[in-house]
């Protein structure tokens, strides 16, 4: 047992309807990307979930560093014009 | 033969076969090689119990004799069942389960094809339903013998193994009789005469690029479409009638 | 010992009911007590196959025989979903089935007694998967995010199990005689290891006070445990069903059901391996697990193959 292996991991992102972002769902093992693609599909949307479904070899995704957050998240809070309620518009203007 | 009677038995055959392969493919469950491969047989399992549900339920109706789809799986015996021999020999190692499920896929995925154009709307109907069901079940086995053909020294020789042992049992599916020919005059059935080259070029196909050689040996079992079946059949009723049989007066 | 800044920042984010992600900083004992907790649940999910699989090729309907299926499927992919959560933590599958298979992680005890007839399978679904239900849903607002979102999942999905068993135990109360003292026979047998579900009474409870601290565990043991009897008793007489239990009474100060004494010495019993089916269990997860090395094995070789040739 020593050297089992349960395959490789992969992350599943279904997408519930056409027109939806995929979103990520979970993992499964599998040896190959038909494997991983077919596991997903039979683990993932046996309640009619999806519509559509990405599988990634889990050791390809790279995650940002939680101690990275403050440079990485807060420099935006402060952006409030990328906003539209930031800009004042005369009384009575319609459809803007 | 009248045709009442023949789309009752041919029903029966493809019903028995859809519950009988199902039975087969449960039995896995809690089994598989990885846990992931054990939900992907138990959703093929499913597909198959819901099936053999559709077409005896059809059955039931066109015999007329207010039976339902319970009584047809749970109050027949061994000779009265018509499920293609394949379907119930023992559920062996992954390799046999793969091998018999490409086998009947294949042939299955040419079957259905036919079917959802019968001029039988309710037949045509679960045709269709089934046709996308089978479909991913080839593909499934396909890519399984692609694997286990070409993955190590052993899977391959227990691919090889379960592929020989299993030949003799895929000239069945092809057989007619009567009850085809009463109903092929309808439109109603399928010509599976026309579906053997067929079936044979996809499976050599596959098998090919899985690195499995075609087994040689051309003799071929028979006997389902008379209700002779192997001895393993009596007890694969024996376990699923059990209840029913035990407490015959019972609703469950 | 002070705490560290990061075990502080940890902390502060649990007291705020902020979900704890797989890169944060988190101390060592909560990672440990996270992946005896979630791999003890991924297994018994999968162990929990075994009982109800006991019945699949002998379910009296074909109704029940795909109910039934298709409940154990949920079950397997519920063990999945939980398996893939104790991974985000640093451990591999490989790892947890090691552990499974030494003794070192355990299972629900309940897994360990025999499903005898078919009344079993709607005990099991009413009164274990009912058990289960109570405890995941206070589950679902546990600290850790990847634990969190698959019991919410799981929840959403094993919301027809309770039902299934129900279902079942419903008709057989309203059938024949035989029927009738078979669902009974199933209650009497399941009642008391459903009870025992919840664990040690709180006083009596090792793990419980960093659980709480750190809201891994949000409800207490008896907490649970009383909710889960208050819900089911109702239900038992509705269709007819005995508790097995003389000591059972309305406590109306309380609001809740006074139960007799569980019987802990058999708990101990069959936690320590001593449970009529622990080794049943046990040998039939080794032997398919054994037996899929070689399919496996083709797997990895395969896509080794495959990625070479291209």
């Amino acid at each position: 047992m020593a050297n089992d292996t349960q395959l490789d991991l992969w992350e599943v992102f279904i997408q519930s309807r056409a027109g939806n972002h995929h979103i990520h769902a979970g993992s499964v093992h599998a040896s190959d990307r038909q494997m991983a693609l077919q596991n997903a599909r039979d683990i993932y949307t046996r309640r009619n979930e999806g519509s559509s479904i990405w599988v990634v070899p889990a050791k390809y995704v790279t995650a940002s560093n939680p101690d990275d957050a403050d440079m990485f998240f807060d420099p935006a809070n402060d952006k409030i014009y990328r906003h539209p309620t930031f800009y004042v518009m005369p009384e009575g203007a319609k459809q803007i | 033969m009248n045709q009442q009677n023949a789309l009752y038995t041919y029903l029966l055959r493809l019903g028995d076969s859809a519950l009988i392969q199902s039975h087969r493919l449960s039995e896995w469950c809690s089994r598989g090689p990885i846990l992931e491969e054990d939900l992907a047989l138990t959703n093929i399992a499913l597909d198959n119990l819901g099936r053999a549900q559709a077409l005896l339920r059809y059955a039931g109706e066109v015999e007329g004799k207010k039976r339902t789809e319970d009584d047809l799986a749970y109050k027949r015996g061994e000779r009265q069942f018509y499920n293609n021999l394949i379907t119930e020999l023992p559920t062996g190692d992954f390799a046999y389960t793969i091998a018999k499920q490409l086998f009947i896929a294949a042939f299955e995925s040419l079957l259905f094809t036919e079917l959802s154009k019968s001029k039988d709307d309710t037949l045509a109907g679960i045709a269709a339903k089934t046709l996308k069901e089978v479909k991913y079940h080839l593909v499934h086995a396909r890519d399984w013998c692609y694997r286990l053909g070409r993955g190590t020294v052993i899977s391959n020789s227990k691919l090889q193994h379960a592929v020989d042992e299993l030949w003799m049992y895929t000239g069945e599916m092809f057989e007619m009789d009567e009850v085809d020919a009463t109903l092929l005059k309808e439109g109603i059935a399928a010509d599976l005469a026309p579906l053997k080259p067929k079936w044979m070029e996809h499976v050599t196909a596959i098998l090919k690029d899985a690195d499995i050689l075609l087994p040689a040996g051309e003799f071929m079992q028979t006997g389902s479409r008379a209700g002779i079946h192997t001895e393993h059949l009596g007890h694969i009723l024996t376990e699923m009638q059990y209840l029913q049989r035990a407490y015959p007066e019972a609703i469950w | 010992m002070f705490p560290t800044a990061t075990e502080t920042s940890f902390q502060e984010k649990v007291d705020q009911d902020l979900n704890i992600e797989p890169k944060d900083h988190m101390p060592e004992n909560y990672r440990l007590h996270l992946i005896r907790q979630i791999s003890q649940h991924a297994h018994s999910e999968v162990i929990g196959m075994q009982p109800e699989g006991n019945w699949i090729t002998r379910a009296p309907s074909l109704r029940a025989k795909q109910i039934l299926l298709a409940k154990i499927q949920d079950e397997g992919g519920h063990g999945l979903y939980l398996y893939s959560a104790a991974e985000t933590l640093g451990i591999s599958r490989e790892e947890m089935i090691e552990q499974l298979h030494s003794g070192k992680a355990k299972y629900s005890n309940i897994f360990n007694y025999p499903s005898l007839t078919w009344a079993d399978i709607g005990a099991i679904g009413w009164l274990v998967d009912g058990a289960a239900i109570v405890n995941q849903v206070s589950l679902q607002r546990t600290s850790y995010g990847p634990y969190a979102r698959a019991m919410v999942r799981i929840c959403k999905e094993e919301s027809f199990h309770q039902r299934q068993g129900y279902e079942i135990m419903a008709k057989m109360m309203k059938g024949i005689p035989a029927q009738r003292e078979m669902a009974q026979d199933a209650m009497n047998r399941w009642w008391w290891p459903a009870l025992m579900m919840f664990g040690p009474h709180d006083s009596d409870s090792p793990h419980s006070g960093n659980a709480f601290k750190w809201k891994i565990k949000r409800k207490s043991n008896d907490e649970l445990r009383q909710r889960f009897i208050d819900k089911t008793v109702p239900q038992a007489e509705l269709i007819g069903l005995a508790i097995p239990d003389k000591d059972l009474k309305w406590n109306e100060a309380k609001q809740g059901y006074d139960h007799g004494e569980i019987n802990w010495a058999e708990f101990k019993q069959v936690i320590s391996g001593n449970g009529p089916c622990n080794k049943q269990r046990m040998a039939h997860h080794v032997k398919y697990h054994e037996e899929g090395a070689w399919v496996r094995e083709a797997g990895a070789a395969y896509s080794k193959q495959i990625q070479e040739n291209k």
